[in-house]
């Protein structure tokens, strides 16, 4: 492993096959998280297997989980290496001229999608996990959408979630496309996955922000 | 044209250095911007001062040897040329130039705007060749047909003149697209195909030895390349290297 | 005469080179181990020479004062290299390639040299494609081929307007894996300053690093002089700033002879000057003229018009034009060799009708080629030929994928778009024929130094066509020295290290120090440039395009006026110990000033039209160029003795057994 990612191509590989899987799973995510807003039903019956299914829960979460933390450490290993790797700044800089915003601001958006995930496991994911693991209360399967609207009560908190998927969305509007690119996709189908990324970058963290909206109204 | 420029000034590797400023005049708009830096020297000599040392050559695009991070954007505002083939045109009467030397760790400052850019000659080194003897005792050149999209692209990755542009605009001083484009020409190419997986390995190796920095992506050094070199050359030597590596 | 042995083997001519390379000494593997040899220059010549003889087992001290071997001026030549492939199946062969580049330079060059570079024309080719050089490539996978000036065939092999450059990636790739495994030591950024001969014999050379401004001395058991030419002798050029004449010129200061220093190439497509700023010109390849059409108004209202901003070129019809090259000579038309096409055009310009503001510049038409492209490509794909437009768009495509790089550096410089509206072109210095004198061994005459590419004199005569400068370094570099060297080698394998304490080091050492501290201390008003744009002003007005006895004398009593000068109120600023421009500069200049004076004397000296060089005195009614070779069938071979104006001129007759003199003819 440590040989595998000693060379910067491998690293950037990595790091790239790491945020593909992240994709995945926040599509995933978004896809059931959706269903709050049409069926009551239908997300807990889907928030219930996802709690309770064995595979789920203690092959693909800590997979996950370790995906989520080597993102972000890789990311800021990359980071240091790359500041390093100039010395002596420029006195002036245009990256304008060149480059998205996003693309050279990863590091920033990046940032802000981990402290809103420390917010996110602190809501979610410890009281989750204690009311299984810690506290062993017995599973309710029709608890999963009370939880979820209770959360989205606080205005703080989903302004909070707001302004994160709008840093989601930026981090992704590069992420995506880049992705491919680092391992090694670059063809005649590049555009159309580009535009596809786009959307997918636009949508689903548009949609996040929805669903949080939508349940903080319909509380209101 | 009167301008104000901005230089930065070094007098030697150790020392550090600062940015000065220099007013100048008559400067026409046909002038190249280093027959402007001509002048600037031919005035400072006059004045008894030491001029600005700066890297040129060939002064038609070609040889690589000029540099300049010109008003923060490397070989200036123009795109697809080199600093010396920067006119004085694209500036207007009474503009403020910044102008410094290529940055990156790798390529230390010499003295002014000159940096030491022997890594790009390291890196080659390390793999940029086909293995074969000079004696002329191959085989004839028409012996293996290649296809002309193949050779096209092999030559448009080959057009790269090393002059470090895609480092000093890189914001993260990466090399890989100076890197990717001589992986390409080779991997595109038959004589290039029997020692691919050692070649990619060996110059990436070197590549990272000498400090350059990680490929984020951004695509600022295709755009700033004064020879377009594209970034598709940076995906196919990562494919190279993948399978390079799948083969061990 | 018998100082200038040519060395030129017996036996038939298509014989000579096998029978020599049969004949001459080899040096086992074992003992090359222990055998150093120097190479001044990492262009075509300079790589290829060092990356074969490190394969070969030499170690090799390579120099250059680039940052990077990569960037030797070789890298800017655009058009392309030839070779007697005949894959066109048009008729070339080796022995027509070799009549042709005799014929080319008009009967000036050695039979015996010009025959073996043809011979390992094809075997370039192959080389270079086997390192992986991306030539074009038709869409049967198979090279492709071009015309140049001055033949009638297509020969000549290229990539895109990038031919020079990725053939030296090809020769640096090679050295880059000898300087992988160490058989090569590369010096960037360091310059030769002197030879150091020992007994006779050049055993090492004096180079400075410009970075630390160290002097340092390097010994060997031959010294390879692989400089380049001296185009900038004239300021403006189409060289790089750097190139420069000073190693060329300190190996003849030691003993070298310097053949037909007036032989020099004024080629007829370049980018004209716009201004006194101006730092150098910039080439637009020959290749262009195979699809452009070169023309200026037939009528002189319409010169003025045009040059009032009142006409547009396109303005003017067809019967205004007067495409004065394929009037002048049919058969060729506007592929005439250089030499013709530049005089063609200073004629017109001479004449008035030069088409911009300072009257000197002509036109170079594509209109004609984008149609014809248009249409072939119209009825390709089977699309309507007569819809204007559509035709104007094909044709502007093929058009850009020939010379895309040219047309875009074109309209970087000039500010107009060549796609829309002619170019425009005047002829600039771009190569020199002469060089330092080589005998077929490419050794000097200096024993053990060897001079190779454009830096020697031996293969282009009086003109050179094009396509062959690339021809000749590599030959040069990769086929012919590396076996030659190894006949002067095979007596030194007993030899050993040389020493670079000997007296001889020392004192070139002392020379090469006071030189720099003389510039450093002459604390006159004038920097470098100013000479050296002088110099170039007095070489183009009165040694350029045509010369005649009044201005060569002229020119002589005024390049040494400004030597004296130049000695006396330069002015260099910093130390010696630095990254010092002006201090490598001003050691430059210095040998321009010499060389120059030499350059004027050969002019004067020969008294007859050849190729690149005519004199007014001796030309046809109808202004053609004529030939003396009764009086002058020879190469003038210059020994130093002090100073140029006492240069001892030495003759190497040529022998024609097997081409017939005739006068040059394209029309």
């Amino acid at each position: 492993m440590s040989r595998l990612l000693s060379s910067s191509i491998a690293r950037k590989i990595a790091m790239a096959l790491s945020g593909l899987f992240l994709m995945v799973f926040l599509l995933q995510h978004f896809l059931i998280n959706i269903t709050s807003v049409f069926s009551e039903a239908m997300f807990n019956e889907i928030s219930h297997f996802m709690g309770t299914n064995p595979l789920v829960q203690f092959a693909l979460q800590p997979v996950l989980i370790f995906g989520v933390i080597f993102h972000f450490v890789m990311g800021f290993v990359l980071e240091i290496q790359n500041r390093n790797a100039r010395s002596v700044g420029y006195v002036q800089f245009k990256g304008n001229a060149n480059s998205s915003w996003m693309s050279r601001n990863m590091i920033y958006s990046g940032g802000v999608v981990l402290l809103f995930l420390i917010l996110h496991f602190y809501d979610f994911w410890v009281p989750e996990m204690t009311y299984k693991y810690v506290e062993f209360l017995p599973e309710d399967p029709s608890r999963y959408y009370e939880e979820l609207v209770h959360k989205f009560h606080d205005p703080i908190r989903v302004g909070l979630y707001v302004v994160s998927f709008a840093f989601l969305s930026l981090h992704l509007l590069h992420g995506f496309s880049s992705s491919f690119q680092s391992v090694g996709a670059n063809n005649k189908y590049t555009r159309s996955l580009k535009s596809f990324g786009t959307a997918y970058a636009i949508i689903v963290p548009l949609g996040f922000a929805f669903i949080a909206l939508f349940h903080h109204l319909n509380t209101l | 044209m009167k301008l104000n420029l901005k230089i930065w000034r070094q007098k030697n590797a150790t020392e550090k250095g600062s940015m000065v400023s220099y007013p100048i005049d008559n400067i026409s708009p046909d002038m190249s911007f280093l027959e402007m830096i001509d002048a600037l020297n031919n005035m400072l000599i006059l004045r008894n001062e030491e001029p600005v040392a700066f890297d040129h050559d060939c002064r038609e695009g070609i040889c690589g040897m000029c540099s300049m991070f010109i008003n923060g954007e490397a070989h200036g505002p123009d795109r697809n040329v080199t600093t010396c083939q920067l006119h004085m045109r694209k500036f207007k009467d009474g503009d403020t130039i910044t102008i410094e030397p290529f940055r990156a760790k790798a390529f230390p400052v010499i003295r002014d705007l000159v940096v030491d850019r022997s890594s790009f000659d390291r890196v080659q080194q390390a793999g940029g060749f086909v293995s074969i003897n000079t004696s002329g005792n191959t085989q004839d050149a028409n012996a293996i047909p290649i296809e002309k999209n193949k050779a096209d692209l092999a030559f448009d990755a080959a057009a790269c003149i090393g002059c470090g542009a895609c480092v000093a605009t890189c914001k993260n001083s990466s090399a890989m697209l100076f890197v990717g484009a001589k992986v390409s020409q080779y991997a595109l190419l038959p004589q290039g195909k029997v020692e691919a997986t050692q070649r990619v390995q060996n110059m990436v190796a070197q590549m990272d030895l000498e400090g350059f920095g990680n490929c984020t992506n951004t695509g600022a050094c295709e755009v700033e390349c004064p020879k377009g070199i594209s970034l598709e050359n940076i995906a196919r030597m990562n494919r190279e290297y993948l399978s390079a590596s799948l083969k061990g | 005469m018998a100082v200038l042995d040519s060395k030129i083997p017996e036996g038939p001519l298509a014989d000579k080179w096998t029978q020599h390379k049969n004949n001459i000494d080899l040096v086992n593997p074992a003992n090359k181990r222990s055998i150093d040899v120097i190479v001044v220059g990492t262009g075509l010549a300079g790589g290829s020479a060092a990356a074969t003889l490190a394969e070969l087992g030499y170690n090799v001290k390579s120099f250059c004062f680039q940052d990077s071997p990569r960037r030797a001026h070789s890298i800017a030549a655009q058009g392309g290299i030839n070779a007697a492939k005949n894959y066109q199946g048009d008729g070339d062969s080796i022995y027509r390639l070799f009549y042709d580049t005799v014929k080319g330079g008009d009967y000036r060059s050695r039979e015996a040299n010009v025959y073996r570079l043809a011979e390992v024309s094809a075997n370039i080719i192959d080389q270079c494609v086997a390192q992986g050089v991306p030539f074009a490539r038709d869409y049967g996978g198979l090279l492709d081929n071009r015309s140049f000036g001055g033949v009638l065939v297509s020969r000549t092999f290229y990539a895109k307007g990038q031919t020079g450059q990725q053939l030296l990636l090809g020769a640096y790739s090679a050295m880059n894996r000898q300087i992988g495994r160490g058989k090569i030591k590369m010096y960037n950024r360091h310059e030769m300053l002197d030879i150091v001969k020992v007994d006779g014999k050049a055993r090492g050379i004096i180079a400075r690093n410009l970075v630390t401004g160290e002097i340092e001395r390097h010994s060997a058991h031959a010294v390879v002089i692989a400089s380049g030419g001296y185009g900038n002798v004239f300021f403006l050029s189409t060289n790089a700033m750097g190139s420069n004449v000073s190693a060329a010129w300190k190996i003849h200061k030691k003993g070298a002879y310097f053949a037909n220093p007036c032989f020099t190439q004024i080629h007829p497509t370049c980018i004209p000057v716009s201004g006194e700023d101006q730092s150098k010109l910039t080439l637009m390849s020959e290749s262009l003229r195979n699809d452009g059409r070169i023309w200026v108004p037939k009528y002189k209202e319409d010169v003025q018009a045009i040059r009032e901003g009142k006409k547009k070129p396109t303005d003017l019809a067809e019967e205004q034009r007067d495409y004065f090259l394929e009037r002048r000579y049919p058969a060729f038309g506007n592929l005439v060799p250089r030499d013709v096409a530049s005089r063609a055009a200073k004629e017109r310009c001479d004449a008035g009708f030069g088409v911009n503001a300072t009257g000197e510049a002509v036109y170079l038409d594509f209109a004609a080629a984008i149609k014809r492209y248009g249409k072939e490509l119209a009825h390709v794909k089977g699309l309507d030929e007569d819809d204007v437009s559509l035709i104007d768009k094909l044709g502007k495509e093929i058009i850009k994928s020939k010379y895309g790089n040219l047309f875009q550096m074109y309209e970087k410089i000039v500010d107009q778009n060549p796609y829309e509206t002619p170019m425009m072109i005047y002829p600039a210095v771009h190569y020199t024929m002469g060089g330092v004198w080589v005998d077929y061994n490419l050794m000097t005459t200096i024993p053990g130094c060897f001079a190779i590419g454009e830096a020697n004199f031996s293969d282009h005569g009086a003109n050179r066509l094009g396509a062959s400068a690339l021809m000749q370094g590599l030959a040069d570099g990769y086929f012919v020295l590396p076996y030659t060297i190894g006949d002067y080698l095979s007596d030194d394998i007993r030899t050993g290290t040389i020493s670079t304490d000997s007296p001889e080091f020392e004192e070139a050492e002392k020379e090469v120090r006071n030189q720099l501290n003389a510039f450093l201390n002459s604390k006159g008003t004038n920097p470098v440039d100013y000479y050296h744009k002088k110099l170039g002003k007095i070489m183009w007005n009165k040694c350029g395009m045509s010369r005649n006895e009044k201005d060569l004398k002229y020119a002589i009593k005024e390049i040494q006026e400004l030597r004296e000068d130049f000695y006396k109120n330069v002015r260099v600023p910093g130390t010696a110990e630095s990254f010092n421009e002006e201090l490598a500069k001003a050691g430059r200049v210095a040998d321009f000033l010499e060389l120059g004076e030499l350059f004027a004397k050969d002019a004067l000296d020969r008294y007859e039209s050849c190729g690149g060089h005519f004199r007014e005195e001796s030309q046809t009614p109808e202004g053609e160029a004529l030939r003396d070779d009764k009086n002058y069938t020879f190469v003038s071979a210059w020994e130093y003795k002090g100073k140029p104006s006492e240069a001892v001129l030495h003759k190497e007759e040529l022998t024609y057994d097997n081409i017939e003199l005739k006068t040059r003819s394209y029309k």
